[in-house]
């Protein structure tokens, strides 16, 4: 697989006080991860919490392949739940013991299991990247998924097998019976994950990493293997997934062969990509949002999962380097001080696109809803599925919306030529 | 046993022509533009569906026509539209858009087909038993199926061999990295090449509808076994895919047929033992593991002869 | 004294044809080599044997007197070897610093490590910084790879292939498609840089070649016809006959 070709890229200036600012983020980061279930208390807010740190470990762990690698896994749920199956083992063989094994270790063995599994398979795997790759990522993943089901007393069929997390020994009086220990147990782990693979982007392998994701052929002749490189990134990538596979089996006091499956490991692309590989933070965005609207959307729409599906592609055809490209590709303006010059035309521009994506809602419930519950309410406006006039405003709205935002995404681009020119100028834009 | 040989050979070559005719469009479009096309189950499923609904408005025969041009056409738009856009951010972007349109498509059939299978029937004309062996009636219809994919088999070689455009492909199996020399019509090569392939793969669907189940996870179940395929005849070479798939389609029949497991050869192990996965693996039965099989044919190719069966290049 | 380079009746074919035979060539340590030819006569498919790119069908080569035919190119690498690539051949999204420090990382030992602090790895920044200083490209340390100059990627070729430290370094065609004033100055760079290395470079540009071999190779047809000092080179009949006619005067 050739490479992308490289857009224009801001210029990294080195700044003083660049330390402090980094320590910054980490610091409020912390905080932030102590004080949230303090302001959102309720329940629910709890829960959305767990899963989001838990999304967030799991597609950090997959950038490790796809943005740090080059490498396009269609599997990497496997390590994940077998990471949560370990666990739960752990859990029970702890609790029958009687080990003095404390709650919050029991990740870690997950992370082991998730990488035993890549030591085991990852070498054969990680012998070719590209397309051949992903193609075997999904086999294995296909493969583990189906066989999961075979051994039973191991994997528990189809109903899977259960653990009480309550049952080991407690620590410092807390028995993670209620879900806040749960979730600070969650967010600690969220911070060492991240800071552990922040910190292993920037070893001699993390940049071989990307050298390799760039361009394997020439690291060959650097003196590096590009082979044992993916195959130790495949490994970390393994290690952290079971970290979250684990955190999972904990969260839910379970773990079953859904965890293993097609739409987990779709499902973390999705929040990868979505949030931007190229940058570290992508992934996290990316899984914040994604499991977010995971949790919002169900309770509204019955076709979630295709409003997924649309926002991937969008993303793939208009914005490849994710929500965190977009919002990088603004840096230079900012510093240049000529992001001004381009809101106006982005403002203009969100009206039809805004149209647009309305109109594509109408349709797809009005599809979704023709027989059944007809009844729809979008923004407040009620529609009818059935009612030849939603089908008008449907289709008003989509090729209006289309063909007048056609005209203001291009005069976006022309206000942001000259607003990179000035950046490019001024010295902000390579 | 003769029986079921008999039977499992016929069942087991006509799902592996199905295969092949999945299959060879996915190796052709793999081969010219670089794209391994996630999508392409997606196509076959759609096939299935637009037989079903063309069906029942305007009968099987219109449909078997119409709904592989139908699937062509969004092919073709999928080319235009997408992939041609998508292009200049490199392969893993195009793969990715496909991987999205597979997710996509899914959540469309099912939202409007709904999530259990629909009641697509074989055409009354072909209902009714070819043969008989030994006890066993065999179907018209898959008589029927054996017949079409093997015509298209044939049209395929011809067009392959006779024609430019089949002239263009066979160079571009051979020497991929020639083919951006093809020329000012290149664009319009790759769509019309993209649309055939997703027409094969809608003609695929329309035929093994009626046979097989008419479901939305229908492209979920085969894509995975359709990418064991190329990769098990070798990255973009036909034959290889036309092996594989024959292969493949006869372990996977045979396999379903077949109860045996460890425990009813050498008898069951003893129940002091209690359940492991030892005992898992004794009581499976051949049939059981059936769905496996062909992903551990992947991986025993890609310990001992990764390039695939007639494959020449590593990627 | 062993040879850097030595290669005994290297054979090599594609299919059924034959790109280069009995390919015998001996290069000193220290020795600047040009190896020049006619193109398509296999200069490109030579460096590949040696650098382990391609393996040869029959035939033996020798790095530092170790046999290395066989080898992959990143153990012959190791070995002391290190070359450049005709097209421009970079990690593009990564900027200029982090291109040059990959290629200084095996050489300083830190290989696959992934518990050491790759920005305070003080060999490590001294190295590259020093590097960067000779390829004249400091002052680009942060711009990815993908937006530099053609002139500028060039150079930092140069820079990776000389970054690890190699005693033998391979550049081949270094200065295709630049301007004079840039061939001359990347003419001084590889004068400089490669200082108490052997060279063998491969060129089309014959006052480069001449400038600044002290030995040369003639291949035609992937078959060494003559091999000698530059004046050698310059007045053998063979040489003359086969290839360079008018342009050597």
């Amino acid at each position: 697989m050739t490479n992308a070709p490289t857009p224009s890229i801001a210029v990294t200036k080195q700044e003083p006080g660049g330390a402090l600012s980094f320590y910054g983020v980490w610091l409020i980061a912390a905080a932030a991860l102590i004080v949230l279930p303090l302001i959102f208390s309720s329940g629910g807010s709890l829960t959305s919490f767990s899963l989001i740190g838990i999304a967030i470990i799991f597609a950090l762990s997959y950038n490790i392949l796809l943005g740090q690698t080059g490498l396009l896994s269609f599997g990497h749920a496997v390590q994940y739940g077998l990471g949560g199956f370990l666990a739960v083992h752990a859990m029970n063989a702890v609790a029958s013991h009687n080990w003095p094994i404390p709650l919050p270790v029991i990740p870690l063995i997950g992370g082991i299991g998730g990488m035993a599994f890549a030591l085991l398979v990852g070498w054969v795997m990680t012998k070719r990247a590209g397309t051949v790759f992903a193609m075997i990522s999904l086999g294995i993943g296909e493969l583990v998924a189906s066989s999961s089901l075979i051994l039973r007393s191991v994997f528990g069929g189809e109903s899977g097998i259960t653990t009480d997390r309550t049952s080991l020994m407690p620590l410092f009086g807390w028995t993670f019976g209620p879900q806040i220990q749960v979730y600070y147990l969650i967010a600690f782990w969220v911070m060492i994950s991240a800071i552990a693979m922040y910190a292993l982007t920037r070893t001699p392998l993390g940049r071989i990493c990307n050298a390799v994701r760039d361009n394997p052929e020439r690291v060959e002749f650097i003196g590096y293997d590009p082979h044992v490189v993916r195959y130790l990134a495949y490994m970390f990538a393994g290690f952290f997934a079971g970290i979250a596979g684990g955190l999972t089996a904990i969260n839910f006091e379970i773990a079953n062969s859904a965890y293993l499956g097609a739409t987990q490991s779709g499902l973390v692309l999705f929040s990868a990509f979505i949030g931007g590989t190229a940058y570290f933070f992508g992934p996290i965005l990316g899984a914040i949002l994604v499991t977010y609207l995971q949790l919002g959307l169900t309770s509204v729409t019955s076709v979630w999962q295709l409003y997924f599906g649309i926002i991937f592609i969008g993303i793939v055809m208009f914005a490849p380097g994710g929500i965190a490209g977009i919002l990088m590709k603004h840096r230079p303006l900012i510093r240049a001080g000529t992001l001004g010059t381009v809101i106006p035309s982005y403002l203009v521009a969100a009206i039809p696109t805004l149209a647009l994506a309305l109109g594509v809602i109408l349709t797809i419930e009005t599809v979704a809803r023709f027989s059944g519950d007809a009844a729809i309410n979008l923004l407040g406006i009620p529609f009818v599925a059935t009612a030849p006039t939603t089908w008008a405003a449907a289709a008003v709205l989509v090729v209006g919306g289309f063909l007048v935002a056609r005209i203001t995404w291009r005069r976006v681009a022309e206000a942001w030529d000259r607003a990179a020119t000035v950046a490019r100028d001024r010295g902000y834009l390579a | 046993m003769a029986e079921l040989i008999v039977i499992s050979t016929l069942n087991g070559v006509l799902f592996g022509m199905l295969l092949f005719l999945l299959s060879s469009g996915l190796t052709v479009i793999f081969s010219m533009m670089g794209v391994l096309n996630f999508a392409h189950a997606s196509f076959y499923m759609l096939g299935a569906f637009f037989g079903y609904q063309l069906t029942r408005w305007i009968g099987f025969w219109p449909a078997l026509v119409l709904a592989p041009l139908l699937v062509g056409a969004v092919g073709m738009a999928v080319e235009r539209y997408g992939l041609r856009n998508t292009h200049k951010h490199g392969h893993v972007a195009e793969l990715l858009l496909t991987f999205g349109l597979a997710f996509a498509i899914e959540e469309i059939v099912s939202m409007i087909w709904g999530k259990s299978p629909v009641d697509y029937r074989v055409p009354a004309a072909l209902d009714f038993p070819a043969f008989t062996v030994f006890s066993t009636n065999y179907p018209a219809y898959k008589i029927f199926m054996l017949v079409v994919s093997v015509v298209i088999f044939i049209a395929l070689l011809v067009t392959l061999k006779r024609t430019r455009v089949g002239l263009i492909v066979q160079a571009a199996l051979t020497h991929p990295s020639m083919v951006g020399h093809l020329g000012h019509n290149v664009g319009r090569v790759f769509m019309l090449v993209f649309g055939v392939g997703s027409a094969l793969a809608g003609l695929a669907g329309v035929i093994a509808g009626p046979s097989l189940v008419t479901q939305s996870d229908m492209a979920a179940f085969l894509g995975p076994i359709l990418f064991v395929v190329i990769v098990f005849g070798g990255l973009g070479s036909l034959p290889g895919a036309f092996i594989a798939s024959l292969l493949i389609g006869l372990i996977q029949t045979f396999a379903v047929a077949l109860n045996g497991s460890l425990a009813s050869v050498f008898g069951p192990l003893d129940p002091s033992l209690g359940a492991s996965p030892l005992t898992d693996i004794w009581n499976v039965t051949i049939a059981q593991i059936a769905p496996i099989l062909p992903y551990l044919l992947l991986v025993l190719v890609l310990i001992f002869r990764p390039m695939g069966l007639l494959g020449t290049r590593e990627s | 004294m062993t040879a850097a380079i030595q290669v005994n009746a290297v054979e090599k074919s594609f299919g059924n044809v034959q790109i280069i035979r009995d390919l015998n060539l001996s290069v000193a340590k220290g020795e600047r080599h040009a190896i020049i030819g006619p193109n398509g006569a296999g200069k490109s498919t030579t460096f590949n044997l040696i650098s382990g790119h391609i393996k040869p069908t029959s035939g033996e080569i020798r790095l530092n007197g170790e046999v290395t035919s066989g080898l992959r190119p990143f153990e012959i690498n190791r070995r002391g070897l290190s070359r450049s690539f005709q097209v421009t051949n970079v990690f593009a999204r990564m900027t200029v610093w982090e291109n040059v420090r990959c290629a200084v990382l095996w050489a300083t030992g830190h290989r696959y490590a992934f518990w050491k602090n790759v920005d305070t790895l003080p060999e490590v920044k001294q190295r590259t910084a020093e590097i960067l200083d000779e390829i004249h490209l400091s002052h680009r340390r942060d711009v990815p790879a993908g937006l530099l100059t053609y002139a500028e990627q060039r150079e930092l070729e140069i820079g990776i292939t000389i970054a690890g430290g190699a005693s033998v370094i391979m550049l081949d065609e270094p200065t295709a498609g630049m301007s004079h004033a840039e061939t001359e100055r990347a003419v001084a760079l590889i004068r400089r840089l490669t200082e108490g290395r052997t060279l063998v470079i491969v060129e089309h540009d014959m006052s480069v070649v001449f400038g600044l071999a002290d030995r040369i190779s003639v291949l035609v047809y992937g078959h060494i016809i003559a091999s000698g000092t530059p004046e050698e080179i310059r007045g053998n009949p063979k040489v003359k006959e086969a290839y360079l006619g008018e342009e050597v005067d």
